[in-house]
């Protein structure tokens, strides 16, 4: 074979490989999700690096952050900036890992941490794993993230080409792949998902009692490395537990968490024993789906005295006033009663919510 | 380390990348060592049987041909002091021994595999017959062991038959046992043979490369979008009897059909790919066996190596043994000339297929199979006059037509007796079978059930398609090899098309989350 005729088919061979590689590119952007009409909460962890940058307080936790907390309200009643890295049935180790991607973009003052994943001492669901990590920007963090969440059944070489995971999608593509190819929707408020519909509270299941109420050590271990990661930073933790009903929250949980902040001088405050008393909630009006997330006004109301409380018991500057914040956050609060009006005019049309844009 | 999984295909890219970079008498050593690697990845114990295998049957090959060696020189030198007589006593004497080493060599290895794979099925029958409670070993079969033994047999037996002289490089001849791609489910390769080229030197084909990838995309394809989009549909018919009867049996005796075809021939099709990309010319397995006419055909056609295997070195060897000798000249006394003759041949093939049977698997289900497929192959036989004069009677026996339909009747009789693998339940499976003839739900072929079996529409699309590209590529190697003209198509056409095979497989490719690709059917034998 002469040189001209190696040179040549090498030349091929690499042509070749390089359209394979778009080809698959291609193959992989059409099959992963487009999260627009389903499951619509894998949009979150990816659109965090949009607003990343600025905020004072970060909240970490799942879908008790999410859905219960408004950056929107602290920052109009505070001037707090603030933003929300949840996803659902986030673990602690999903929370950690974004807690340490987080501080790749900005420094919080305050992280606040929702420790209901403290029950959870194993990975769950491929699913869950996947909502939460397949948002994340590539990293060693991410990496880290993926080698602790996979479960046996997963590979990382699936996390690295997605196609791998979402390639059996063909037989459900719809419009919405083809319509969301480039671009995507805003699904949420600097992390907030709203919801403004209203399914009260009419039934709270009897909590079994539980035969080992100990977290598990990984819990233990993570909640260890991120307070650790915060104090290495110079960021308060606070830890919370949301005001939701449903998974139920045993006394013999909190007392565990209580006594670790106690032990580590950290605030918590576990607000279900003053939801109703003093943040007002009202369980029959202020949440969507029977006690398990707070709706829009739930949230609002939540984060009214949140946004008090962390004022009392944290040095959070008050940035209202200042021209280029303003600017941006009116542009926030725009959007915010925007999807607000466009949910309650579906509602008032078809009598439920079928999404969240409202449309 | 499974074919189907991206480290190997990373490991046959360093391979391929080093093979062809380190100097050409290097190559076989690279070889080796990648080989070794490969079958590590199987465990440190199953190593440990196959360099049982390798060293005893090494050195009794070296024995055996230092015995001949010797044998012939002391002739040489006596000359014309030794007489006929003499030189044949002497002969006699020294293959006494070398059966001898030989014998050692095969009660080694095969007791092995026996006391590793019939253990436990012995101990079924002794606890069955007895009722005895002896608890069962389940020790784990080492990887490929049933292929690498008889490969390795296959060789000592040739050179202790003289058919050619053994390996004298310890290192080449454990290349031999242990090359990697044909070690899953074979081909069970001869030394003779595979040795002409496994050795090298090998400069880079691109041709042969080239075609040797496009026969590797093509035993993907093959393995991973048609049989394991199978899988759970053979698994969910098969897993409750009870449930799926009559038209349910068919299905999973075409399904079953289909995907131990494409799972087996889409891995021998990567074995043989990777070894062409290699340089290495490995014995073809398969001759588009569906396409036969009668199930003696179908057998030289299905997993050629193993059925060559057994006629070479038990059909034979045991027909022209002294005992059967003695069976055919009794039987022929007693029975008269016509029946007598058959006898001993019929023994054999008696005693050739209960053995491919219990190579398959220690399990009744097995044994029945090969009893079968041994009936239905004597049947043919006894009847075969009968079937000439029918053929010389009706013109119509030598038309296309009646040659589909000889195909559509060898594939689905072949297809009935392979259903016994998957009940594993003889008695079971002729109930199952018996179902057809008492259960009236054909109709369930077009109200929908057939989508509850864990397969979609879109699944049964995908399968069809498949399905079809096979028969096409099939039919088109009655001119030849597709390959062939393929690689006579522009270079635009060629990597077109690649490219278009990689992206069908990728995206659908049954594998990942709720599919085992890695497992080929043919592993566990």
């Amino acid at each position: 074979m002469n040189k001209k005729k190696v040179v040549k088919i090498i030349a091929a061979a690499l042509c070749a490989v390089l359209v394979l590689v778009l080809a698959l590119w291609f193959l992989q952007r059409l099959l992963t999700p487009k999260y627009i009409d389903k499951n619509e909460e894998g949009l979150l962890v990816k659109e965090y690096y949009d607003y990343a940058g600025g905020n004072d307080v970060l909240f970490i936790g799942d879908c008790e952050v999410y859905s219960n907390f408004s950056p929107v309200r602290l920052w109009q009643e505070y001037g707090i900036t603030s933003a929300i890295r949840g996803s659902p049935q986030q673990l602690i180790w999903h929370s950690y890992y974004m807690l340490e991607d987080t501080l790749r973009y900005e420094t919080p003052k305050v992280v606040v941490f929702n420790v209901l994943s403290m029950k959870y001492g194993e990975p769950q669901s491929e699913a869950y794993n996947r909502l939460a990590l397949d948002g994340m920007k590539w990293s060693s963090v991410k990496l880290r993230a993926v080698k602790a969440s996979m479960t046996e059944e997963e590979s990382l070489l699936s996390y690295v080409f997605p196609l791998l995971r979402f390639h059996s999608r063909w037989s459900d593509l719809r419009s919405e792949d083809l319509k969301y190819f480039f671009n995507t929707r805003q699904l949420s408020h600097n992390g907030y998902v709203m919801r403004i519909d209203v399914q009260p509270v009419d039934y709270i299941p009897r909590a079994e009692p539980l035969a080992d109420y100990s977290f598990a050590d990984t819990c233990w271990e993570y909640l260890d490395k991120m307070k650790d990661l915060c104090e290495k930073n110079g960021i308060q933790l606070v830890l919370i537990k949301a005001p939701t009903l449903m998974p139920h929250w045993y006394d013999e949980w909190d007392e565990q968490i209580v006594k670790y902040a106690s032990d580590n001088g950290l605030c918590y405050v576990n607000t279900l024993p003053i939801a109703e008393s003093e943040i007002g909630i009202d369980y029959t009006a202020d949440t969507f789906d029977a006690g398990q997330h707070l709706n829009l006004s739930g949230a609002e109301k939540l984060s009214s005295w949140f946004g008090a409380y962390l004022k009392a018991n944290t040095a959070l500057p008050n940035h209202r006033g200042e021209a280029d914040l303003e600017l941006k956050w009116s542009e926030k609060i725009d959007r915010y009663y925007e999807m607000a009006d466009a949910q309650a005019a579906q509602l008032e049309r078809d009598g439920k919510l079928s999404g969240y844009w409202g449309d | 380390m499974p074919f189907v999984s991206f480290g190997f295909i990373a490991f046959l890219a360093a391979l391929m990348l080093l093979y062809y970079l380190v100097p050409k008498r290097f190559q076989w050593m690279m070889l080796l060592a990648f080989s070794i690697f490969f079958y590590c990845f199987a465990g440190w114990t199953s190593l440990i049987f196959m360099a049982v295998t390798i060293l005893t049957t090494y050195f009794a090959g070296a024995v055996i041909g230092r015995m001949a060696e010797a044998r012939d020189s002391y002739i040489k030198e006596q000359g014309a002091a030794m007489d006929r007589d003499a030189k044949k006593a002497y002969k006699a004497k020294v293959k006494k021994r070398t059966y001898l080493i030989l014998s050692l060599c095969l009660i080694v290895n095969l007791g092995m595999l026996a006391v590793i794979k019939y253990t436990d099925f012995g101990i079924s029958i002794v606890n069955g017959i007895f009722r005895t409670n002896i608890g069962y070993l389940r020790f784990i079969l080492p990887l490929g062991i049933s292929f690498y033994i008889f490969q390795s047999m296959g060789y000592i037996i040739d050179v202790y038959r003289g058919k050619y002289a053994p390996e004298k490089n310890f290192a080449r001849f454990a290349l031999f046992v242990s090359f990697f791609p044909q070690l899953l489910q074979g081909p069970i390769s001869r030394f003779d043979e595979l040795s002409q080229t496994l050795y090298g030197p090998h400069d880079f084909d691109y041709q042969n490369f080239a075609k040797g990838a496009w026969r590797v995309v093509w035993g993907f394809f093959k393995k991973v979008v048609i049989a394991d989009r199978l899988v759970t549909a053979v698994i969910t018919l098969s897993g409750e009897p009870d449930v799926y009867k009559g038209v349910y049996v068919v299905a999973l005796v075409l399904f079953y059909a289909i995907q131990l075809y494409a799972d087996f021939t889409g891995g021998i099709d990567i074995t043989i790919g990777v070894a062409q990309m290699l340089g290495i010319k490995v014995a073809e397995n398969f001759d588009r066996p569906f396409f036969s006419l009668n199930v003696t055909e179908y057998w030289r056609r299905w997993h050629i190596t193993m059925g060559t295997w057994f006629k070479d070195y038990i059909f034979y060897p045991l027909s022209v043994s002294p005992k059967m000798l003695k069976i055919s000249k009794w039987s022929r006394e007693k029975l008269g000339q016509a029946i007598g003759k058959r006898v001993p041949v019929y023994l054999s093939t008696i005693i050739v297929w209960f053995a491919t049977g219990l190579w398959h698997g220690a399990a009744w289900n097995f044994i029945v199979w090969g009893l079968l497929n041994c009936l239905v192959i004597i049947v043919s036989q006894e009847l075969s006059p009968l079937y000439q004069r029918f053929h010389k009677k009706f013109r119509f026996s030598n038309t296309k037509g009646y040659n589909v339909f000889q195909m559509f009747r060898t594939f689905w009789l072949m297809g009935f007796i392979r259903v016994l693998d998957v009940y594993r339940d003889v008695p079971g499976t002729f109930r199952q079978v018996g179902t057809i003839f008492t259960t009236a739900n054909w109709g369930d072929l077009f109200n929908g059930s057939f989508l509850e079996l864990g397969l979609g529409w879109q699944d049964f699309a995908v399968v069809l398609a498949g399905c079809a590209a096979m028969l096409t590529v099939s039919i088109l190697q009655n001119k030849g090899q597709v390959r062939d003209r393929l690689m006579a198509r522009p270079p635009v056409v060629r990597y077109a098309l690649l490219i278009a095979a990689v992206c069908l497989i990728m995206v659908f490719g049954a594998y990942g989350i709720g599919y085992d690709s890695g497992a080929f059917i043919y592993t566990r034998f």
